[in-house]
């Protein structure tokens, strides 16, 4: 690298970021019940995400325990198993990984990252999460309605969604499509909130090219949602009117109990058409923010700066848009236009060229790395394996010849779990290990940490690399009993079993990690401001955890990228963002050009 | 520097402050609002797209009927042409700091797309009325669909202008109440906008049936 020293002054362009003026309440209520600050209402979201999450948790361990030990258990029957599987698919997706990405991670570290004093519109985000909220209970609430949630699949596919063999069919369904609808009202909100801090209220110096991969994988995400959530929006709006008012969106002409339906001529492709248009972006709403914080844990524990920053970025970017033209990959067997399938397993494949060049980048970042196996590295490093054994089954599904076969089956659950569930959930705790020092100003324990990690790393491929075997055995999904199939061989049975001790083992494990969480939020080390070193912004304010208003009262000038580790003739390993030239301690061997 | 030319830069390669800061629109807090109008309009853009694709997509059956035209619409269409324009005659004169003219523009803003959706509301009851009407009908569900959707955010908006209403019924700061008229009346005119290419593709015949065999999508 060659270090090129300017004079720090020189470009100075002293009007450009303006103060904010903060709302500064005065009661325990305002500060943390109705907060305006990013950095609670990052918070709030998170425990309310996680606390719906582990209501997923225990719905998985139902379907688990069913499927290990078939007609065991009086309170499981094929209606609340369709419902457990419903509710864990919608809640992890949507309400625990969408909203603790960005809702969690997006704001805590948007404005921090930035070096700006908060999120542009305060007022508007605290509305966010209370709109969050209120979608939340509404999903809760169905749970106590007559009928129990809705049974559908997490896709909601009609007709079957809104028919009466179904469960959940009336109050529950509805209740899921308003829980929807409110939810993504309240994500446009924060969203535009996270867009236009990034855009406008980045602090002197930051340019574009200067943000932490972190806030670039938000960014881009939180774009892909603002135009993939609308065609969720608009379907379950008409899926309303088809079950309210009697309209034909959805639902064609069809016989239901015995009897003809009053619907005529409705198209439940269409349906499918708008849900992946939302579904397939989704999986980038939660994957990319996770590739960015990814590449931050690596460059920070390994102290190289990260591979290839610009062209992380364009993958990113790359990513995002090409998200748009890959949904029908989801929809083979749905009888679509044959030619579509070949089009779309085209773009599909085509997406696999940005996702590798990260991989590369993520593997070449460690290469000769000073690699600390720190948990957050850890993590990322667990990350790094399930992200890529999930990005492998993709080639198998993505390809129409491979994926028609492996539709419906066991694999499909494997594939998508590895890489949209355990990897995204890999960097979620990896994120909450680097960065809880920051928020309570504690250490996290570190030897519970490597007991959480290893047990949920090990475990969560004791759950899903057998359930690949199981689905080229042919073993569909969402079957409520497999028993009395002919094809399917008593090694199944066993396998299960097997499955279903590790999902109990991975899920109580998590245990573990919130009695960590809670435990150093009280008796952990203290971390001081920057205990790993870190050079982006957050890790340089002037208290631990940082006060409302992020910085002292000067906002933060940025001289540098985000990724000055070991660099080259430098006393200090890292360099932070905030250090002018005049600053930086040189040392006397390995001095670079300066 | 645009965005491109940054995504170009080697930020490894330098230090120091650089003279590429790069904001879209200037750092007040109005233009953040702005940028911020700007995005969500995309988002509207986006949710109208697709109700259209939809439209389309669903035309394509065999068993489709369209959905009877409606003259009043065309009324509608006026009123809130006439509405949009009041609005830029309001930003024009705040401009201007001509502030009777201020007031009368405004308020006829309002009132135009009040009587736009009391109209589309008649339109509803007409259409309600017909023997062509038939809840089942996806042309006529639709309608209902997109008309409503749309009309919600006018409401948005004339929430909005109530409380510019509202500021201006004591002494006021008018650049404060230009910037907020500013993006009331991009707003107004991008549902315009919108209004008129929903009118003019599914409300008026079979227009976009002829747009997309134009387009060799359809034989």
């Amino acid at each position: 690298m060659t270090y090129v020293a300017h004079d720090e002054t020189a470009y100075v362009t002293p009007t450009e970021v303006g103060e904010m003026e903060l709302y500064h309440p005065k009661t325990f209520i305002g500060k943390y019940i109705w907060s305006q600050d990013a950095k609670v209402i990052a918070i709030q979201y998170a425990i309310v995400a996680i606390s719906i999450g582990l209501v997923a948790l225990v719905l998985s361990w139902i379907m688990r325990l069913q499927l290990a030990f078939p007609n065991t258990f009086s309170f499981i029957d094929p209606s609340n198993y369709l419902q457990a599987v419903t509710m864990h698919g919608m809640i992890m997706v949507v309400y625990l990984l969408t909203a603790l990405f960005l809702g969690g991670f997006g704001n805590y570290l948007i404005p921090l990252m930035v070096g700006a004093r908060d999120m542009v519109f305060p007022y508007l985000n605290m509305l966010s999460f209370w709109i969050y909220l209120f979608a939340v209970l509404l999903l809760v609430l169905s749970f106590f309605v007559p009928g129990g949630p809705t049974g559908a699949g997490w896709t909601l596919y009609p007709p079957q969604a809104i028919l009466k063999g179904s469960p959940g069919a009336t109050w529950g369904i509805i209740l899921m499509l308003v829980s929807l609808a409110f939810f993504i009202i309240g994500f446009t909100m924060g969203g535009l909130n996270y867009v236009v801090t990034i855009l406008q209220a980045r602090t002197r110096g930051m340019t574009l090219m200067r943000m932490p991969l972190t806030i670039w994988g938000i960014f881009t995400a939180t774009i892909l949602a603002l135009l993939a959530f609308p065609a969720l929006f608009v379907s379950a709006i008409m899926m309303l009117f088809d079950l309210l008012l009697g309209t034909s969106f959805f639902m064609p002409a069809l016989i239901t109990m015995g009897k003809q339906a009053s619907y005529t001529g409705g198209n439940p492709l269409l349906f499918q058409h708008l849900f992946w248009f939302f579904g397939h972006p989704e999986v980038y709403i939660v994957a990319l923010p996770a590739f960015g914080i990814v590449s931050d844990l690596f460059s920070v524990h390994a102290r190289k700066s990260i591979f290839g920053y610009r062209m992380m970025v364009w993958a990113i970017v790359g990513i995002g848009a090409l998200s748009f033209f890959v949904w029908a990959h989801h929809m083979y067997v749905s009888g679509m236009n044959p030619y579509f399938g070949f089009f779309f397993a085209t773009t599909t494949l085509i997406i696999a060229i940005p996702t590798a060049i990260k991989v590369y980048n993520w593997t070449l970042t460690l290469w000769q790395g000073n690699i600390h196996l720190s948990l957050p590295m850890l993590f990322a490093i667990g990350f790094l394996f399930s992200f890529l054994h999930g990005g492998l089954t993709g080639l198998f599904l993505g390809n129409v010849s491979v994926s028609v076969p492996l539709s419906d089956t066991m694999f499909v659950v494997a594939h998508f779990h590895m890489v949209m569930a355990v990897a995204p959930v890999m960097v979620v705790f990896g994120a909450i290990y680097h960065w809880y020092p920051k928020i309570t100003g504690r250490m996290l324990n570190e030897r519970l940490g490597k007991i959480h990690f290893w047990s949920t790393f090990i475990g969560t491929y004791a759950i899903y690399l057998p359930m690949h075997y199981l689905g080229f055995l042919g073993v569909s999904r969402r079957f409520y009993s497999i028993s009395g199939t002919n094809f399917i061989p008593e090694s199944v049975h066993s396998l299960n079993i097997g499955i279903t001790l590790a999902a109990l083992f991975v899920g109580a494990s998590q245990l573990l990690f919130l009695y960590n969480i809670v435990r150093s939020y009280f008796n952990g080390t203290p971390s001081g401001p920057n205990p790993w070193n870190a050079t982006t912004l957050e890790w340089q304010t002037s208290e631990t955890p940082p006060q409302h208003g992020n910085f002292g009262a000067e906002l933060p000038l940025v001289y540098r990228w985000a990724y000055d580790y070991s660099v080259p003739g430098v006393e200090a390993d890292f360099i932070p963002q905030n250090m002018a030239p005049h600053e930086v301690k040189h040392s006397s061997i390995g001095l670079g050009s300066t | 520097m645009t965005i491109f030319t940054q995504v170009l830069l080697k930020p490894w390669e330098e230090t120091g402050l650089t003279d590429h800061p790069l904001r879209f629109s200037g750092s007040t807090h109005a233009a953040d609002k702005r940028v911020a109008l700007k995005v969500f309009l995309g988002v509207v853009s986006v949710l109208f797209i697709l109700l259209i694709v939809a439209y389309a997509g669903r035309m394509g059956y065999e068993d489709w009927r369209p959905a009877p035209e409606i003259k009043l619409l065309w009324v509608n269409t006026a009123a809130l042409l006439l509405g949009s324009i009041s609005l830029e005659l309001a930003r024009y004169s705040v401009k201007r700091v001509k502030i009777n003219l201020l007031y009368i523009s405004l308020f006829g803003a309002g009132l135009f797309t009040l009587f736009f959706l009391y109209g589309q509301y008649q339109a509803w009851l007409q259409l309600a009325s017909m023997t062509y009407f038939k809840v089942n009908n996806p042309a006529i569900a639709f309608f209902y669909l997109i008309t409503s959707l749309h009309g919600m955010h006018l409401i948005g908006g004339l929430i909005v202008w109530g409380g510019i209403l509202i500021r201006m019924m004591g002494k006021f700061d008018a650049q404060n109440i230009h910037q907020s008229i500013e993006l009331c009346a991009l707003y107004w005119h991008f549902l315009f906008l919108v209004w008129l290419i929903l009118f003019g593709l599914l409300f008026t015949g079979n227009n976009l049936d002829y747009l997309l065999i134009i387009c060799g999508i359809k034989s």
